[in-house]
């Protein structure tokens, strides 16, 4: 995971690369540091979280999910989505 | 009746007689429970006679209906417990019990009662039941099976145990007796909630072992199931397998392990080697040990083969070659067996290492990168550190002597390498070498020294150099002469060398020499040399007056204190070092202060306050450690040089003016700071050691704390009187002291120039009286209760509850021999925060913070268990505490409530629209501590209830976004958490 922040600008874009080209959690992966970076940053910043070229075999699909709000919203109104995000967030294991 | 004698059994038996026969078998039962339950209560009154015929009576009726099985247990339980049963009885009693009831249809209790009356029999009548011989275990064997209840295992496990335990003729049912115990392994219990018989799991399965590894009969049937066991799935039962395998070891020889050794150790190792749990592991190598450890006890019958070398070689041939991959994951579960195997006995270590050391020291010759090495090194450091174990190494044998040289090269080239952590494992290698006598020959010393030296001094990387002191530290008692005869002229000469570099390199390998010279002080012999160079040291750089000097000063005496802390426990060191540095200190500073030299400036840095504040701990500790005796010498010297401005004792005596620090006059005010130097020595005293004039010296100081103008000479004046009195005997002495204090204090308290030190004077005699628990005590506190309304010494009154209530530094500890009582600080608690509580209620609006203040510090250095159980009452103060604008008030009102929100959470509950608010409009205070504790709360705020929080979940994450772009890193980090843990907050996964 490399994270680039520019303050000045107020945007956050980190990249993420799965362990396999066909790792079925990339969009867990990605929607969980999304979710992170949401509650952990003022709002004022803007996110994108994407996956490293080349690394993932649906990399284009993840990644328009990922930078499409209303479905992150959606996502995150799924309760069963929620609580698979929730125990990724959780510090207690 | 029947127990006070006024009537016998026969009587009640004739009396009962209708109920006894009578036809209807409840009848009969309730006559035989009445009498049962007499005989419960006097069995110890009863004659041989009426036992005889009581016995007999109920051994028939065990034949009668199954209603008055229960009463009838009971009185033969009654009767089991009589010391007059007559011989033979007992036996008879148990075949009737075993003939007659079908034990496991009874309930419960009644099973119970079985079990005690066989404990009772087996208690008392040992050698009438061996008579008995194997059926008597077979008969238990048949009261036993199938038993369900956690109760009655307990009591039947310690019964086997016993059986085996005294040797009772088992005869051919080892196994059923086995198979009856066997069944219950491994134990699976878990006891229903609030049971009132506290068994726990734990009992049962310690029990059960006991039983199991108490016999090396077992053996046959135990092994096969242990393996079964620990092959299983199931991670408790591998646990108990493995603890029980462990158990076994201890009584078991080579004949009961031959046939299943092949199959523990692939059972063994397959966990090891797989196993992802850290407990297994560790009682697998446990288990490994025992096994070993057992097969090289075993003494060898000469036709038989030696186990202990087939099994170690297999040990071997399965884990040797994976110790060629250090890469490889498989590279530390082996070498962990090997260990454990090798850590068993001698014998074991011999044939491991001779194998393994060998293999170990050529990999690491193949392998070149520093992290492969490292992990070589690590497993060779494993094997060195087992020989310690073993003590010296003085057998030709010995695997390591005959490598000593590859060993060692080993070593070294680890110390050379570039990579800092390969560099440690070096160092902590180089130290177990050199803790095993004889092994390090005397040129291998001296690179081992040099080697030392080099890292010490010249490592860039700060981690390798302190190891390199520690360890020279650590190998300094074991070869002095090595080390005072070549390190520590070496480090003198770095020391002093004056070489053209950067003023800043040299500074800091200054430091480096010193902290090494302060390492290596770990013997007397070198103590005796770096001393003196330490204090000629400190003399050439106290001439200067730049602040870098002040800082040299400052760094010459941290060594000297480390050197007085490292000497404190050998009386021959600790008497040096006091002889030789406290007179040197204190001649130096003498000559600092006099008048003279304060026109020309030198040696100004010596009086410093940070200076003198340095010189303190070491003065303390070189004094603390003294015997009596040896201190009062010293005593006769140092406070008449105070008193008297008697300087004969110290070196260089000539000076040109009278040292008077007691005396008047504007120019003995540098002299007078030195009163410093005389409370880090009478302070320290132990405290059966008399002061000379003790009664003028608390004269002058009282005189001194009150009358000085500068802060830092009235306060260690006020705390070197404080600190006497602390010691002193109680009595018309101390009392009369105490008076002339008080009269001394109250009127410039009262109004004048000296308010504060008339101030700092009564929180320090305060202190010392509260810790010893003298009475005045509580008339001082009073006093400075009365204070805080005072608008100008409120505040500064209210900062002084901390000073009251935490440990202080130099004077009125524990380790300076103070008369400190356990719980005083509890005892001052619960006397005075009434009265603060009251006080606060009743003051005036600009003096309520001082009030806060006093009471926040009181309840910040009191133990967190006592804090939780009586914050409840003043938890409204502190919640408005919160609001009190004082910053210092708001930070320990926070770390109060921080512990209370996590303990306590339902008291906490029923404030929590408060609490959110209050901590809510915190994180916003200008203060980055206030901040960051207010956000923790915040966090610890989550542990309440949830039901509670929910209605407040929106607010709260609205209101901490704000602190997330803080300005300060460690208040984004502390909000980061905080509204992360309250987004979790009743949402799904939590």
């Amino acid at each position: 995971v490399s994270p680039q922040v520019d303050d000045a600008q107020s945007t956050v874009s980190v990249e993420f690369t799965p362990t396999i080209p066909h790792c079925s959690m990339a969009t867990l992966i990605g929607l969980s540091i999304k979710v992170k970076l949401l509650r952990s940053l003022p709002e004022r910043f803007k996110l994108d979280v994407h996956i490293t070229p080349g690394t993932h075999a649906s990399e284009h699909a993840v990644n328009k999910q990922l930078a499409d709000k209303e479905r992150v919203a959606a996502a995150l109104e799924n309760s069963h989505l929620l609580e698979v995000v929730n125990q990724c967030l959780s510090a207690r294991s | 009746g029947v127990k006070d004698g006024r009537w016998t059994v026969l009587q009640l038996v004739e009396a009962l007689g209708f109920c006894l026969e009578n036809t209807d078998a409840r009848m009969r039962g309730r006559g035989i429970q009445l009498l049962s339950q007499v005989l419960l209560q006097c069995y110890s009154l009863l004659q041989e006679k009426e036992v005889l015929h009581l016995v007999l009576f109920y051994e028939s009726r065990l034949q009668d209906n199954h209603l008055v099985i229960p009463s009838v247990l009971q009185g033969l339980r009654a009767l089991s417990m009589c010391e007059v049963l007559p011989p033979g009885l007992a036996v008879s009693v148990l075949k009737a019990i075993f003939q007659e009831v079908h034990v496991q249809s009874l309930l419960q209790l009644d099973r119970h009662t079985v079990y005690s009356i066989i404990t009772n029999f087996m208690s008392t009548r040992e050698e009438e039941l061996k008579g008995l011989g194997a059926n008597f275990t077979f008969g238990f064997i048949q009261v036993m099976d199938g038993e369900k209840d956690p109760r009655n295992l307990l009591v039947a496990f310690q019964i086997v145990h016993d059986l085996i335990a005294k040797d009772y003729a088992l005869g051919p049912f080892v196994e059923e007796l086995f198979e009856v115990t066997s069944c219950y392994f491994p134990v699976d219990f878990t006891p229903p909630p609030n049971d009132p018989h506290g068994i726990q799991r734990e009992d049962l399965i310690l029990s059960l072992r006991a039983v199991l590894a108490s016999t090396t009969q077992f053996a046959e049937f135990l092994l096969p199931l242990l393996i079964e066991k620990l092959d299983s799935e199931l991670q408790s039962a591998k646990l108990d397998s493995l603890q029980t395998l462990t158990a076994c070891c201890a009584i078991y020889g080579q004949k009961e392990l031959q046939e299943f050794l092949p199959s523990l150790w692939s059972s063994l190792r397959r966990e090891v080697f797989q196993t992802a749990s850290e407990k297994i592991e560790t009682e697998c190598l446990v288990a490994l040990r025992a096994l070993s450890a057992c097969l090289s006890r075993s003494v060898l019958s000469s036709d038989s083969e030696d186990l202990l070398d087939s099994f170690l070689s297999s040990i071997l041939q399965d884990c040797r070659h994976h110790l060629c991959e250090p890469d490889m994951k498989l590279v530390w579960p082996s070498a962990k067996l090997l260990q454990a195997a090798a850590g068993a006995s001698l014998r074991t270590y011999h044939c491991i290492t001779h194998s393994v050391l060998p293999l170990l020291l050529e990999q690491y010759t193949k392998h070149m990168q520093s992290s492969q090495r490292r992990t070589i090194l690590e497993m060779l450091l494993g094997f060195l550190e087992l020989q310690q174990k073993w003590g010296h190494v003085e057998e030709d044998e010995s695997p390591l002597l005959l490598h000593q040289a590859p060993v060692c090269s080993v070593v070294f080239s680890a110390l050379l390498d570039p990579s800092v952590q390969l560099q440690l494992v070096g160092i902590k290698a180089l130290t177990v070498l050199g803790s095993l006598q004889g092994f390090l020959s005397s040129s291998n010393l001296e690179l081992v020294v040099d080697h030392l030296i080099r890292l010490a001094l010249h490592e860039e990387d700060s981690q390798s150099s302190e190891a390199a002191m520690e360890a020279a530290g650590s190998l300094a008692p074991t070869y002095p002469k090595d080390f005072s005869g070549h390190m520590v002229p070496r480090l003198e000469k770095e020391l002093q060398s004056e070489r053209e570099e950067s003023y800043h390199k040299r500074h800091s390998l200054q430091q480096r020499c010193l902290q090494a010279l302060a390492a290596v002080s770990t013997h007397t012999t070198i103590v005796k040399e770096t001393v003196p160079i330490l204090l000629q040291h400190l003399q050439k750089v106290q001439k200067g007056t730049e602040a870098k000097n002040t800082q040299d000063v400052i760094s010459v005496c941290q060594s000297l204190h480390r050197v007085a802390l490292q000497c404190q426990q050998d009386a021959e060191g600790c008497w040096y070092f006091h002889q030789t540095v406290v007179p040197c200190l204190l001649a130096m500073a003498v000559q600092a202060a006099m008048p003279e030299s304060t026109h020309t400036l030198p040696g100004k840095a010596l009086l410093e306050e940070e200076v003198l504040a340095a010189m303190i701990p070491v003065i303390s500790a070189a004094t603390t450690h003294l015997s009596p005796e040896l201190a009062a010498q010293s005593v006769a010297h140092v406070v008449p040089l105070f008193l008297d401005g008697d300087v004969s004792f110290l070196p260089q005596n000539s000076f040109p003016c009278s040292f008077q620090p007691f005396g008047d006059g504007e120019h003995l005010e540098t002299q007078r700071r030195l009163v410093a130097l005389l409370m880090a020595f009478v302070c320290s005293l132990p405290r059966d050691v008399p002061i000379p004039q003790q009664e003028w010296l608390l004269r002058e100081l009282l005189a001194l704390s009150c009358s000085s103008n500068c802060p830092f000479t009235a306060t260690t004046a006020a705390k070197c009187f404080a600190g006497l009195v602390n010691k002193h005997p109680a009595g018309q002495q101390l009392d009369e002291i105490l008076q002339l204090a008080v009269n001394r204090m109250e009127p410039s308290l009262a109004e004048g120039p000296r308010r504060t030190q008339a101030l700092t004077l009564l929180l320090w005699v305060t202190k010392a009286l509260v810790l010893r628990y003298h009475p005045l005590s509580s008339c001082l506190t009073d006093k400075l209760l009365g204070l805080l309304d005072d608008t100008e010494l409120g505040p500064a009154t209210a900062d002084g509850f901390s000073l009251l209530m935490a440990e202080s530094p130099d004077v009125l500890h524990k380790g300076c021999h103070a008369d400190v009582r356990i719980m005083f600080r509890q005892r001052f608690f619960t006397d005075n925060v009434p009265k603060l509580v009251q006080g606060f209620h009743g003051a005036g609006p600009d003096v309520k913070a001082n009030y806060l203040k006093g009471l926040s510090h009181v309840l910040n250095h009191l133990p967190k268990p006592v804090l939780v159980t009586e914050l409840p009452t003043l938890l409204s103060l502190l919640l408005e505490a919160l609001s009190c604008s004082d910053r210092v008030v708001q930070l320990s009102t926070l770390s109060c409530l921080h512990p209370l929100l996590l303990e306590a959470p339902q008291i906490m509950s029923l404030h929590v629209d408060t609490l959110v608010t209050k901590f809510l409009n915190l994180t916003s205070s200008p203060t980055m501590a206030v901040r960051i504790a207010a956000l923790r709360c915040a966090h610890a705020l989550t542990s309440l209830p949830t039901t509670v929080l929910l209605p407040y979940k929106g607010r709260v994450i609205r209101a901490l976004a704000k602190p997330l772009d803080d300005k300060k890193r460690l208040v984004r980090k502390e909000a980061v958490a905080a509204r992360g843990e309250w987004f979790l907050l009743g949402s799904p996964g939590r």
